[in-house]
């Protein structure tokens, strides 16, 4: 069995997925896991819109933080060689127009068509969903990165969604930290398993059906 | 007249209680600082407030909130501060959630003059409840009404004295929208200039939106909101 710190966990996700961006393209990264493909990213020609109004995202030094340029999760980040700023209706006509490429987001669960919920959980109230539904609808292809299982080691890739969906629209990877997975024709298949993972360990730990 | 002042309440002596007010920025960027605290200490109440989020806990709009002046908040992310939830849990507060690109976009057709527009975001979810849903070449669409408000105060970085706007990095966000779709637009910037030390290529905002104009009086540091 798979043990590793969360930190691990994540810079391994992000790790992987950046291997599946080939540029020319444009990426929208979310919050959480998908903000730390950046550091694996080294083509010059992915280049990266963040919803709330830059094309041409980069990282940026201690010393040159504006404290108004920042990405959607409201950190600080620098400006690159051909960027440019645009109000947020355009940056959402860019992303539901389809002009993104790759949408890289966090998911709460995901189903075993590829629908997933990650903007709300039942019982709380409703506070925020920001990008997350424009995103889905939009993108031209759509990674969702997540651990495989939730705290309490239950999957979080199941039959059907317990929270509410963010879109009926199926994404395109399922990146884990035991496996990757395509959704094609609405059935999840497993393309890979990650270094030391068994598939006896992904199917023990997957509600969802697959193909494999 | 001119449309400059440097009295924040003579600059928003048209918000009457019960007025729709869009306040500019995603979070506190792009935040007309100055307006919102100008707005803490005026004699309203019973607002409704369409901005990104409602602030954060006690700071920009937050305090607003906490003065019992918001009657009913409409934006895309509450969540940036709990203060929200709580006073939604006591019902103290009426709550409209939109997906982030749908308030933007609905702020573009109030200002355009259209009643509104379909969009796939949301379709078939939660937040497509009691919307009409339309299918329009087999993909279904949901129907989003377009937002209008009395009054807009947003930030730009330069205006000149006619009311034409720049504005900085991504503290543009939601300000150049907001300014095209309420009845009186107020703007706090930076700097103000005289008309011709603007270049025309690069205005984003012109002049026939905007009614005041004041200099910012709180601005976003490195080390938070300071007064200048």
């Amino acid at each position: 069995m798979t043990t590793m710190s969360k930190t691990d966990m994540q810079h391994l996700i992000a790790k992987r997925v950046a291997a599946e961006l080939e540029g020319p393209c444009v990426v929208n990264l979310g919050i959480g896991i998908p903000t730390l493909v950046a550091e694996y990213m080294n083509a010059a020609d992915i280049y990266m819109h963040t919803e709330n109004g830059l094309l041409g995202v980069t990282d940026v030094e201690e010393v040159d933080i504006d404290p108004n340029l920042v990405n959607a999760g409201k950190l600080p980040v620098g400006e690159a060689i051909g960027a440019s700023y645009f109000n947020s209706s355009d940056s959402f006509a860019m992303i539901r127009g389809g002009h993104v490429d790759v949408a890289i987001l966090g998911a709460l669960q995901v189903d075993q068509t590829g629908v997933i919920a990650n903007w709300a959980v039942p019982g709380k109230n409703i506070m925020g969903v920001g990008g997350a539904m424009d995103l889905l609808v939009g993108a031209k292809k759509v990674f969702v990165t997540m651990s495989h299982t939730s705290k309490d080691g239950s999957s979080k890739l199941l039959k059907k969604c317990i929270y509410p969906i963010t879109s009926t629209r199926s994404v395109d990877m399922i990146f884990t930290e035991l496996a990757v997975f395509e959704v094609v024709d609405k059935q999840l298949r497993l393309v890979e398993l990650m270094p030391g993972v068994t598939i006896e360990e992904v199917k023990a730990k997957t509600e969802a059906d697959f193909l494999s | 007249m001119s449309k400059v002042t440097s009295d924040i309440q003579d600059a928003l002596s048209c918000v009457e209680s019960g007025h729709t007010v869009l306040v500019g920025g995603f979070g506190l960027i792009g935040a007309p600082l100055s307006l919102i605290e100008g707005l803490t200490e005026k004699d309203v109440k019973d607002l409704t407030i369409v901005s990104n989020n409602l602030g954060e806990s006690g700071k920009g709009l937050g305090i607003l909130l906490n003065q019992n002046k918001i009657k009913k908040g409409i934006g895309s992310y509450f969540t940036s501060n709990r203060d929200v939830g709580d006073k939604y849990q006591k019902g103290e507060i009426e709550l409209e959630l939109l997906p982030q690109g749908t308030l933007a976009e609905a702020l573009r057709a109030g200002g355009a003059g259209l009643g509104g527009f379909y969009t796939t975001t949301g379709a078939g979810t939660d937040l497509a409840i009691g919307k009409e849903e339309r299918e329009i070449d087999g993909i279904t669409y949901i129907f989003e009404k377009a937002i209008r408000a009395d009054v807009a105060l947003i930030r730009a970085h330069k205006a000149d004295t006619l009311g034409n706007l720049i504005y900085y990095k991504t503290a543009r966000n939601f300000n150049p929208l907001m300014a095209t779709a309420a009845k009186r637009v107020i703007v706090e910037v930076d700097e103000i200039v005289e008309p011709g030390a603007l270049n025309p290529e690069e205005i984003v905002t012109p002049f026939l939106y905007v009614d005041t104009i004041i200099q910012a009086q709180q601005v976003l540091t490195k080390e938070g909101v300071v007064n200048r």
